[in-house]
C-alpha cells in the first residue's frame, strides 16, 4: 500500500466517526443483536422440541448455526460487499476453505478407518 | 491505517478459528468415546448454556456501542459500556468454571475419556480466550485513562473488539456442536 493511501486513510473519518454516522451503526448492532438472540432460541428449541424429523436435526443445527455466524461476521464484524472488505472477504474464504479441509477431511478419514476395523472378536482370535 | 492495522488483526483471527477447527474436528470423532463414563446427553444442563449465550451476545454488544461512543470521542459513555462488556464476560467465565468444577467433582474429568478430553480441550481453549480477552480490556481501560485517546490506544481497543466479537462466532459453533448436538432429546 502506498504512503499517500496510508496517510489519508489514517486521517479520514471511519465510521462512527460523526452523529449519525453512529447512530446508523448503533442500529446495525441492535439488529444484529436481535437476529443473534432469535437464531440461538430457534438453535435450543429445535434441539429441545421435537420440531425437526429426528434424524435431520444435526443438518438443522449446522444451518442455524452457520446462519448465526453470518449474522455476527455482517453485524457485528462488518464485513460487507464494499471495496474496504475485499481483501477480509478473500481471506475468510482462504479461511473457511481451510477449517472445511480440517474438520470435513479428519470425519471422512475416520468414518473410514472405523468402518475398516476389523470386529474385536477377529482380533482376540489373531492374537491367540 | 485503520484498514490495515485491521485487516492484520482479521488474519490473526482466521488463523485462531483454523487452530479452533483442528479441536472441533478431535471433538466430532471422539464425542462418542465414552469409554462406559459419562455421555454428553447426561452431563450437559442447557439452561447454564443457555445464560452463557446471552452473556456473551450482549458483551459483544455492549463492545460494539462502546467502540461507537469512543469514535465520537465520548469517553465516559465508552467506559461505562467496556465496564459492562467485562461484566458480562466475567459472568461467562464463572459459570463456565463452575461448571468444569461440577464437571470434575462428579467424576466427569478431562481424563475420564476420550469424549472428555477433547471437550475440555475445546471448550477451555475458548474460556481461556475470553479469560485472555478480559486481560486485555482491563489493560486498554487502564491505557484509556492513563494515555487518553490517542491513535495507538484507540488501534488496540480497536483490535480488541474484532478479538471480542471473533470469540462470539466460536462460541456459536461450540454451543451448538457440543452442547445442543450433545444434550438432544
Amino acid at each position: 500500500m502506498s504512503d499517500s493511501l496510508e496517510h489519508a486513510s489514517a486521517t479520514a473519518p471511519g465510521p462512527g466517526d460523526t452523529d449519525e454516522e453512529a447512530s446508523r451503526s448503533a442500529v446495525t448492532y441492535t439488529v444484529g443483536l436481535v437476529f443473534a438472540l432469535l437464531l440461538t432460541a430457534a438453535s435450543f428449541m429445535v434441539s429441545q422440541a421435537h420440531l425437526l424429523w429426528q434424524p435431520g436435526l444435526s443438518v438443522g443445527l449446522a444451518v442455524l448455526a452457520i446462519a448465526q455466524m453470518g449474522v455476527h461476521l455482517v453485524f457485528f464484524l462488518h464485513l460487507n460487499s464494499g471495496p474496504d472488505s475485499h481483501n477480509n472477504v478473500l481471506a475468510l474464504a482462504f479461511g473457511l476453505l481451510i477449517v472445511t479441509l480440517v474438520v470435513g477431511g479428519s470425519l471422512w478419514i475416520m468414518a473410514n478407518l472405523n468402518a475398516n476395523m476389523m470386529p474385536e472378536s477377529a482380533v482376540m482370535e489373531m492374537q491367540r | 491505517m485503520r484498514i490495515v492495522v485491521s485487516y492484520g488483526f482479521w488474519i490473526f483471527l482466521l488463523s485462531d478459528i483454523i487452530m479452533f477447527s483442528a479441536l472441533f474436528a478431535a471433538y466430532a470423532v471422539l464425542s462418542g468415546q465414552t469409554a462406559g463414563g459419562p455421555s454428553a446427553h447426561s452431563l450437559f444442563q442447557l439452561r447454564h448454556v443457555g445464560v452463557e449465550t446471552v452473556c456473551l451476545l450482549f458483551s459483544s454488544y455492549t463492545c460494539g456501542l462502546a467502540i461507537l461512543f469512543l469514535a465520537r470521542r465520548r469517553l465516559k459513555d465508552a467506559s461505562i459500556l467496556f465496564g459492562l462488556t467485562f461484566v458480562l464476560g466475567v459472568i461467562f467465565v464463572s459459570l463456565e468454571f463452575s461448571e468444569f468444577a461440577a464437571m470434575v467433582a462428579q467424576g466427569a474429568g478431562p481424563s475420564r475419556s476420550a469424549f472428555l478430553s477433547a471437550f475440555f480441550s475445546l471448550v477451555g481453549l475458548h474460556g481461556a480466550h475470553v479469560t485472555a480477552g478480559l486481560l486485555w480490556l482491563t489493560f486498554m481501560m487502564a491505557q484509556l485513562k492513563a494515555k487518553g485517546p490517542r491513535p495507538f490506544v484507540l488501534r488496540r481497543i480497536l483490535c480488541f473488539s474484532l478479538f471480542w466479537h471473533a470469540l462470539d462466532i466460536i462460541w456459536v459453533a461450540v454451543m451448538s456442536l457440543v452442547y445442543l448436538m450433545g444434550a438432544r432429546v
